[in-house]
This record gives C-alpha cells, sequence and structure tokens, in this order.
C-alpha cells in the first residue's frame, strides 16, 4: 500500500532524495546480514554486548526508592490508599457486594439493580436498552455470577468517575494552558501504548495490593482519552458561543461551568463512554495482581482449562460491556426535550420516581422472596459442565480436530516458528535500520528519527531477543489478520446492509475486554503460540474490517459514479478508485491494528509466551519496578514507531487528496 | 457627560494580527497598505478607523466577508483587544477597564446578537434568555419575570420551554435578540443577525427589528453584508473595505455621492428614489422665494413621485415632521433621481 507514497507527481527531486536514503539504509543492512551469513561480522556488531548495556533497570529501581522512600511519596500514596480511596471502594463492596464495611446496608438485592438499570436503559434509548440493561442483570444473577460481577462492579463505580473528574479536570487545564498540553502530550502517547501489565506493579507498590492498587491501576488507564475528549470538545466550543458568553458578562468561572463545559457536552460525554470501557477492560485485567472479580475467576477458570465456566464468565463480561456501552452511548445521542408549562411535578420526574419505586419495591419484595435477594448456590442456571462437555466433544470430531491440528502445524511449523528464527538471526543494528527505513519510506523524516531512536532505545535495553520475540508476534498476527479482514471488509462494503451489521458487529467487538479474545484462542488451539497469534488476530481484525468498509463507504459517491460511467467494471473501480480514496481511513485502521496486536500479546503472556510480556507478568509476582518500567517501555517504544510512521503517513495522504 | 457626546468613539484604531502586532505597529511607517502589510505577515482586520456612534443612532457597518466589518464591532465591545488608537464608550476608555469593570459594563451596557445565533444548547429559550441576568447573580423570580417580559417582546410566548434545537432558524435569532436585551441594554451590537436566514424570514425579522428600535429607541452597531438592508435600516453607514472605513454617512448621501469607485459599484444598481428623502436632496432656503404647500422631508423621492410629476413648481419648500419649512428641493432634480437620469 506504501507504494503510493513513492509514485506522487511532483515530487521527483525530494523523492530522488529519498530514495537514495533508502537504498543507503537498506545497503547497510543487507551488508551487516550478508556479514552474519558469511560468518564475518563480530559478535558486537550483531548483538550489543552485555557489557556496554546500561543498568537501566538499576539506575530507575534507584529512582524509585529514592521517591518512594526518602521523598516519602509511599507515604502520600498509602494515605490515600487507606484513606478516602479505601473507603469509597468499602462503599461501593459494601453495597453491591455485602463487604462488611460501613455503612452495612448492602449487599442491595439483584433484582433491584436489575429494575433500575431497566429504567435507566429506558431511560436513555427505549425498549431495546431496557431490555439489554434489565436482561444483562438477571443473566448475571441466574447463572450464580452476582457476587463476582459485583466485586468487578464495585471497582467500576468509583474508578470510573474518579478517572472521569481527574481526566475532566486535566483536560482543561491542558485546554486553558499551552504548555502544559504541550508537556502532557508525550506522556499521554506513551500512557496509551505502555502495556498495562506496567499500571500494575507500580499500582500494587505505590497502593498496596488489593483493590485499591487495582482501582488506582483502572484509573490511571482510564484518564487519557478523557484527557483527549476533554480538550477536543473545549477547543470546538463554536466562538460565537463563546461570544455570547463573554457578552453576558461572564466571569471566567462562570464561562468554564455555564458555557465551555456543557457546550462541549458531545465530547465529554463521548469521553465518559470511553472512560467506562477502558475501566471494564483494566478492572478484568487486575486479576493478575490478585484482585477479585470476574476477571480473576475467569483466570482461574482458563487456567484450569474449564472451558464451560470461561464461556460463561465471558458471556456476562461481554454482556456487562455492551451494556455499558450502549447506555453511555444512548446518552451521549440523547438531547434534551422540553415539557410543557405547568407540567406537574411527579410527570416531570417520572422515570426518576418509577426507578425509585421499583428499587424500593424489589428491596421490600426480596424480603419475602430471598431469591430475589440472592441467588444460591444450589439456584443458579450455570451450565458449565453440559457446556464442557459440548465444547470438547465438539473439538474431538474428527474433522474439526483435524483442522486444528492442521493449522497448528502449519502456522507454527512452516510460517511462526521459521519467521521468528529469522528475524531473530538479523543483526541488531541491521534490524534497526530495516525499521527506521521503514518508518521513513512510509511516515517520512522524522517518523525515521523516531524509529531511530526508539529501537536503539530498546536495543540498550537489554531485553532485544525478547523484543523481537514481541515484535514477531505482532507482525505475523497483524499480518494474517490483514489477510482475512480487508477481503472481508470489502466484500462488506458492496452492500449496505451487510456493512451496517458488520460494522455494528465490530463496533460491538471493540468494547469487549481484551482479555475475552483469549477464550476462543484456547478453546480452539489450545496453549500455545497458534493461540498466541490467533487471539491477537481476532482482536487486530476488528479495527480492519471496520475501517476498511469505513474507508470504502465514504467515498463520494460522485466518484464512484463518475467510474461507472466511465465504464470501469467492478474490480477496476475497487483497484483504481475506492482503494486509494480509502487507503488513508484504512491505514488509520491498520494502526490501530498494530496497537490492538501490541496490546493484546502481552496479556497473550497468560497463554505463554518468550516475549516482554512473559518477563513483564513475572515482575508482577515481585518489587522490581525498574525492570517492570524498562520493559514496558520497550513495547511502548516499539509501538510508538509504527503509531507515528503509518498515522503521519495517513495524514499526509489525507492532505494531498484533499480529503477531511 | 453631555447629552451630545457620542456614546462609542473610537481614534484612529488599529487590530493586527500576526505574531507580534503592537511591536509592528510602532515600527510600521505610515501609510503603509493593506496588502504590505499583509507582505510583511501580518492581516490589518481594522486599519486606522475612526468613528462614532451618537445615542439613540443606528449606524450600520457594511462590507464584504473579510472587510473587517465583525472584527470591528468586536472591538468596540473588547472581545478583541486593539492593537492600536483608542476606544471610548460613554467616556470611559474600555482599554484600561480591568477584567472586572470590563465584565461591570457588559452585564449593564451592552447587548449582542450573532450571526448563527450563538445559543446555549442545553439550555431553554428561558434559561438562555435569562442567562446574562444570571450571571450578574438576579435572583430566579426577577430573571424570569424579565425573561418572560423580553421573550414576549420578541413574539416567542408559549416556547419558553423549548431547546434551541427545537425552534427554526427565525426563531433561533428571536431568542438571540431577546437575550440580548434581557439586561436592557443602552448599546446594542448586531453581528450580522439575519444572514443566516432565509429571504422571506429575513425580510420580516427586519421589520420586527425596526418596530423594536421605534420602541426602544437604543444605540445600535449593525453588522451587514447585505447593501439593501444596510439602506433599509441605517442612520449612518459606514462601509468598509479591507478594514479601513471607505465612507461613513447617511443612506441619501452614499448613494447620491458615493465618496470611492468602490462605494460607487454597491450604489450603481440601486434604485435611488427608493433610497434618497427629501430633506437628504433638500438645499438650504437661502432666500429662495417659497410658495405653496410643503412636502414631507421625511418622504422618499418615490414616495413623492406623484406630486413631483404633477406639481409645476421649480422649487419645492421642503418641511421636518413639525411642518416647519427647513429647505428647498430642486423639483428638476428630483425628476432626475426618479428617472434615473444623472
Amino acid at each position: 500500500m506504501a507504494t503510493l507514497s513513492t509514485d506522487l507527481p511532483k515530487t521527483t527531486d525530494k523523492s530522488w532524495g529519498r530514495t537514495r536514503v533508502l537504498t543507503a539504509l537498506l545497503a547497510v543492512a543487507f551488508a551487516l546480514i550478508l556479514a552474519k551469513a558469511v560468518g564475518i561480522l563480530p559478535e558486537w556488531l550483531n548483538r550489543i554486548p552485555e557489557a556496554a548495556i546500561p543498568p537501566t533497570a538499576q539506575v530507575l529501581d534507584a529512582i524509585f526508592n529514592f521517591i518512594q522512600n526518602d521523598l516519602g511519596l509511599i507515604y502520600v500514596t498509602r494515605f490515600i490508599a487507606e484513606g478516602p480511596l479505601e473507603f469509597l471502594l468499602d462503599t461501593s463492596a459494601n453495597l453491591l457486594e455485602g463487604k462488611r464495611r460501613w455503612p452495612n446496608l448492602g449487599p442491595i438485592p439483584w433484582s433491584a439493580i436489575a429494575a433500575v438499570a431497566g429504567v435507566v436503559g429506558y431511560a436513555v434509548g427505549g425498549w431495546k436498552l431496557a431490555a439489554l440493561g434489565a436482561g444483562t442483570f438477571i443473566w448475571t444473577a441466574a447463572i450464580g455470577q452476582w457476587k463476582i460481577a459485583m466485586q468487578t462492579m464495585s471497582v467500576i463505580v468509583v474508578a470510573a468517575p474518579l478517572a472521569f473528574l481527574l481526566g475532566l479536570a486535566l483536560g482543561t487545564a491542558a485546554w486553558k494552558y499551552g504548555w502544559f498540553e504541550r508537556m502532557l502530550k508525550p506522556i499521554l502517547s506513551i500512557l496509551q501504548t505502555l502495556p498495562f501489565f506496567t499500571y500494575l506493579l507500580p499500582a500494587v507498590i505505590f497502593f498496596k495490593v488489593g483493590p485499591t492498587a487495582g482501582a488506582v491501576a483502572t484509573i490511571t488507564f482510564a484518564i487519557p482519552p478523557m484527557i483527549l475528549m476533554t480538550t477536543l470538545g473545549l477547543k470546538k466550543v463554536s466562538p460565537e458561543v463563546i461570544e455570547a458568553g463573554q457578552m453576558s458578562g461572564c466571569t471566567r468561572w462562570q464561562m468554564l461551568r455555564h458555557v465551555y463545559i456543557p457546550a462541549a457536552r458531545t465530547e465529554i460525554l463521548v469521553g465518559v463512554n470511553q472512560v467506562i470501557m477502558l475501566c471494564l477492560a483494566m478492572v478484568v485485567l487486575t486479576a493478575f495482581i490478585g484482585m477479585p472479580g470476574l476477571g480473576a475467576k475467569l483466570l482461574a477458570m482458563m487456567g484450569s482449562f474449564k472451558l464451560g465456566r470461561s464461556f460463561e464468565i465471558g458471556v456476562t463480561i461481554v454482556l456487562l460491556a455492551v451494556t455499558l456501552d450502549r447506555m453511555s452511548k444512548a446518552w451521549v445521542v440523547k438531547q434534551p426535550v422540553h415539557f410543557e408549562r405547568g407540567t406537574p411535578w411527579w410527570k416531570r420526574h417520572q422515570i426518576s420516581l418509577v426507578a425509585l419505586g421499583l428499587f424500593v419495591g424489589f428491596i421490600l419484595l426480596s424480603q419475602l422472596f430471598p431469591i430475589l435477594a440472592e441467588v444460591g448456590r444450589k439456584q443458579h442456571l450455570s451450565q458449565g459442565k453440559e457446556i464442557d462437555v459440548v465444547i470438547k466433544s465438539f473439538l474431538a470430531i474428527e474433522a474439526i480436530k483435524g483442522t486444528t491440528e492442521w493449522l497448528r502445524w502449519f502456522l507454527n511449523v512452516k510460517v511462526l516458528i521459521p519467521f521468528r528464527n529469522t528475524l531473530l538471526a538479523i543483526p541488531t543494528p541491521a534490524f534497526i535500520l530495516l525499521v527506521v527505513a521503514f518508518a521513513y519510506w512510509v511516515g517520512g523524516r522524522r517518523p525515521g528519527i523516531y524509529a531511530a531512536v526508539f529501537f536503539t532505545m530498546v536495543a540498550f535495553s537489554g531485553w532485544w531477543d525478547r523484543s523481537v520475540i514481541t515484535l514477531y508476534t505482532v507482525i505475523s498476527a497483524v499480518a494474517l489478520a490483514t489477510l482475512i479482514g480487508i477481503p472481508l471488509g470489502v466484500i462488506a462494503a458492496r452492500s449496505e446492509r451487510w456493512s451496517k451489521s458488520i460494522l455494528l458487529a465490530c463496533d460491538t467487538a471493540q468494547t469487549f475486554p481484551s482479555f475475552i479474545y483469549l477464550i476462543p484462542a484456547i478453546m480452539l488451539f489450545g496453549v500455545n503460540d497458534v493461540a498466541v497469534v490467533f487471539s491477537i488476530l481476532i482482536f487486530a481484525a476488528v479495527p480492519l474490517i471496520r475501517y476498511t468498509i469505513i474507508g470504502l463507504s465514504s467515498v463520494p459517491p460522485e466518484m464512484t459514479e463518475a467510474a461507472d460511467m466511465s465504464g470501469s467494471t467492478r474490480r477496476q473501480k475497487l483497484m483504481s478508485v475506492q482503494f486509494p480514496l480509502a487507503l488513508p481511513t484504512m491505514a488509520v485502521g491498520f494502526n490501530q491494528a498494530i496497537m490492538f496486536a501490541f496490546f493484546m500479546v502481552i496479556i497473550a503472556a497468560f497463554i505463554g509466551t518468550q516475549d516482554l510480556g512473559q518477563e513483564l507478568q513475572r515482575t508482577l509476582a515481585g518489587t522490581e519496578l525498574g525492570k517492570n518500567f524498562v520493559l514496558g517501555l520497550n513495547v511502548s517504544l516499539m509501538a510508538l514507531t509504527f503509531d507515528m510512521a503509518i498515522s503521519s503517513w495517513a495524514e499526509q495522504r489525507k492532505k494531498r487528496l484533499g480529503l477531511d | 457627560m453631555s447629552a451630545t457626546a457620542p456614546v462609542i468613539s473610537a481614534k484612529n484604531i488599529w487590530k493586527l494580527f500576526g505574531a507580534s502586532p503592537e511591536a509592528y505597529l510602532k515600527s510600521m511607517p505610515a501609510g503603509r497598505s493593506f496588502d504590505e502589510i499583509r507582505a510583511d505577515g501580518y492581516i490589518a482586520g481594522v486599519k486606522d478607523v475612526s468613528i462614532e456612534v451618537d445615542r439613540g443612532e443606528m449606524l450600520v457597518i457594511m462590507g464584504l466577508s473579510g472587510s473587517g466589518k465583525s472584527t470591528l464591532v468586536r472591538c468596540f465591545s473588547r472581545l478583541h483587544d486593539i492593537t492600536g488608537g483608542t476606544i471610548e464608550v460613554d467616556g470611559q476608555n474600555i482599554m484600561s477597564l480591568s477584567e472586572r469593570d470590563l465584565i461591570e459594563l457588559r452585564r449593564n451596557k451592552m447587548g449582542m446578537v450573532f450571526q448563527s445565533f450563538g445559543l446555549l444548547p442545553h439550555r431553554t429559550v428561558l434559561d438562555n434568555v435569562a442567562f446574562p441576568l444570571e450571571m450578574r447573580g438576579q435572583d430566579r423570580h426577577d430573571r424570569r419575570e424579565r425573561a418572560l417580559e423580553v421573550i414576549k417582546l420578541v413574539g416567542l410566548e408559549g416556547r419558553e420551554e423549548y431547546f434551541p434545537r427545537e425552534l427554526s432558524g427565525g426563531q433561533q435569532q428571536r431568542v438571540g435578540i431577546a437575550r440580548s436585551l434581557a439586561i436592557e441594554p443602552d448599546i446594542w451590537f448586531l453581528d450580522e443577525p439575519f444572514s443566516a436566514l432565509d429571504p422571506l424570514i429575513r425580510r420580516e425579522m427586519q421589520d420586527e427589528f425596526l418596530r423594536l428600535q421605534e420602541m426602544l429607541g437604543k444605540t445600535i452597531v449593525f453588522i451587514t453584508h447585505d447593501f439593501d438592508e444596510a439602506l433599509r435600516l441605517a442612520d449612518r453607514i459606514a462601509i468598509m473595505r479591507n478594514g479601513a472605513v471607505e465612507q461613513c454617512d447617511t443612506p441619501d448621501q452614499i448613494v447620491m455621492n458615493p465618496a470611492t469607485e468602490y462605494v460607487a459599484k454597491f450604489t450603481e444598481d440601486i434604485d435611488k428614489a427608493r433610497v434618497v428623502h427629501a430633506k437628504g436632496l433638500a438645499k438650504p432656503v437661502n432666500g429662495h422665494a417659497l410658495e405653496g404647500a410643503p412636502i414631507n422631508g421625511g418622504s422618499t423621492i418615490h414616495e413623492l413621485a406623484r406630486v413631483l410629476v404633477n406639481d409645476n413648481r421649480i422649487l419645492l419648500p421642503v418641511a421636518n415632521d413639525k411642518g416647519v419649512v427647513t429647505g428647498v428641493l430642486e423639483r428638476d432634480a428630483a425628476l432626475n433621481v426618479l428617472l434615473g437620469a444623472e
């Protein structure tokens, strides 16, 4: 796809210079590879010698130690952890799951919560959402997962509002003060590419094990998009609305409170939606630091290969995700509607009153019928064992078994292992040069320079081989995802009905916490490299399909009509009209696929990988904060390199095509 | 401060956009043109404008897009800080006001209407109109009373609880007008208030606006790019181009004696008889012997067409609305205007 960027008119001078740079980069890289192949490459050029690697981890450890103990930050953080934060978490835990803490009221009967969820669903989006809201909670209770689901929810209901408030405050500050935004931007892009394991360990060290650490990691993880959306929204407020506020004599505070923030409502609510979804994704993952809840249960069930129960928990998580997502999105688009003057008070607050009535009603009812308060151990409808049997016998069918086993063998022996070995055989400097050449070719000079800096840092981190393995997994999975995703997208884009329903499916799939994607992978392929690649593949294929459809369907109709009237066949139209115009958008999807893959590859450490993720997961058991950071940053630096190159290409291309 | 002192008095004001406009303005040689300034990397939004607005007067600032008219009106209300010159509002230099004082000035003296309405989408009509009152801390009951009053004034009774997006464009602008009037401002700025509306509604809103002005008698600065609208509404018109005022005069004078070629281009296709008033065309009496009934100075030549054609006096006395003769109209000159032969 990037060939397009080289054959542009009017850049002959430049592109000649470019070609020269590219040739030089590639020539040196291949010379190094060749030298190694014939055995004349000195070892220090193959891999950076141990002695030359700076003790980054130790230095970081020393710094953290200094901050933590000498500056006494740990007292501050521990105070927050044991004080206000723990108080909030205890309160929500008491109300939702009945932990013995103040206010000692809980647990609220499941039926009351389901009823309120139904009314809220109705209020924001009508009967469909009402059914979804109530249905999700009824399912959760009926399947016997109420308590663990509420353990998860009790962290979300604390973390999401806090992340929202912090994000709103920081986003407002970034909008107000240019220097703050400039400072924040690079930090945010690193935060967004840091693997989640890197969030977990510092949280544990500074905020002690348990829900508080989980909540802190979740909040940190969920803040960046809130900041970005807030800044975006505030910047987009129409100048006339601002001037209207000024002419009304607003003070600065009044401007912010009554003009800017309400006018940026839509973007801020989109931020809220993202905060909620990221909180859910992260809370599930905090299982890795021993947080109880849906994630922990899923981890345990998958660990002991109880596929039926894993599947049921997966369904619960997906339902929760879909409910939270749909409801918050419905809230985004919901516009205020007026009441006629003189509407009585009870009618204006009808919905709140119904919700309150049902809530109280079900609490009372559950006193009479205990099953409405809690579904007992023997009463739930879980079919874990039966599903287990079904799945296992399905997988044992000769044809299925043959296919998966052949696929496993083929991918492993013919594709993945040779590819991995090839990558590992490339000398470090040559590898860096190849990546730089790619970044330069795709994105231009700046991404090229960044690629050089970032990958050199990775090389000097002392984790080169593991980084290469991480990269290998990402590249293989994304390549496979592209092979599958783009044709699927192209086919779907042919008919409006199909593209609509597939887009909806993709949107829904994107709301699932990434952890979920491990379930089918393990089911089909067991615990090995192929399952890792497969889980990343389906995770990464989603944005690819999505943006292919969006890109193709946003090609202006007059252009496709012009192609039709020029007598082009469907194929010609696709290749010479639709693809070129859709490519910048598709590149965004490709970029997202790579970012998703970097994210997923770390989670896949659970299956058993030999990459950075595995090492990261190991650090969680200890206190090696420095090592944890170095590993995390390696992932982040590699991801950022690709992110910069591809987004820079997409932007340049869009500008040149006059899109946007 | 005497009653005749101008409400807004701007002297040699400049508004430059660019990297460091103040330093540039100081070092800039006098008489530099718009294009030369642009070549230096600055945009002259307002270029050496001196203008006064009298109490109760309606000044219309007319210009095409990019001519600096919106920038100029934003300098008057200090939505923009000017780069050079002075602006006095009621004798007070607004550039020397503290933030607090500026807020007070806007809360009590100024109202503004915007081209795309600038309504707050999350507030009902009532809350939008009451917004400036709320900002200055008026209590809920008072501001509700006042807001209902202005809503009635602009003819939106019964729509108080609607949200802006539930209203048509014309209705939304009525809300904008009501909001700007809520605080009973002395000075009323209107930035192309009717440009976003379709022609029929625009006409209706202009009539409505004239009715309001008749009733309220505010000092008004009205911005438009529509020359017809300017002629229809204005006491005086300032025509702007490239940040500078080309001509500032009464509609009669602009139509009869355009100062520059640029202004003349606007007046070319205008039916002058419908614009020029008898008093605008009249000469001083200067001892001319006058006979017969006077004509009304406030009528346009077009309205006087029948009289002009049928009367056979060479000179017609012109009277003001109290019946006092103030000038004399040459019938021939008036007929020339009427027939479009100059």
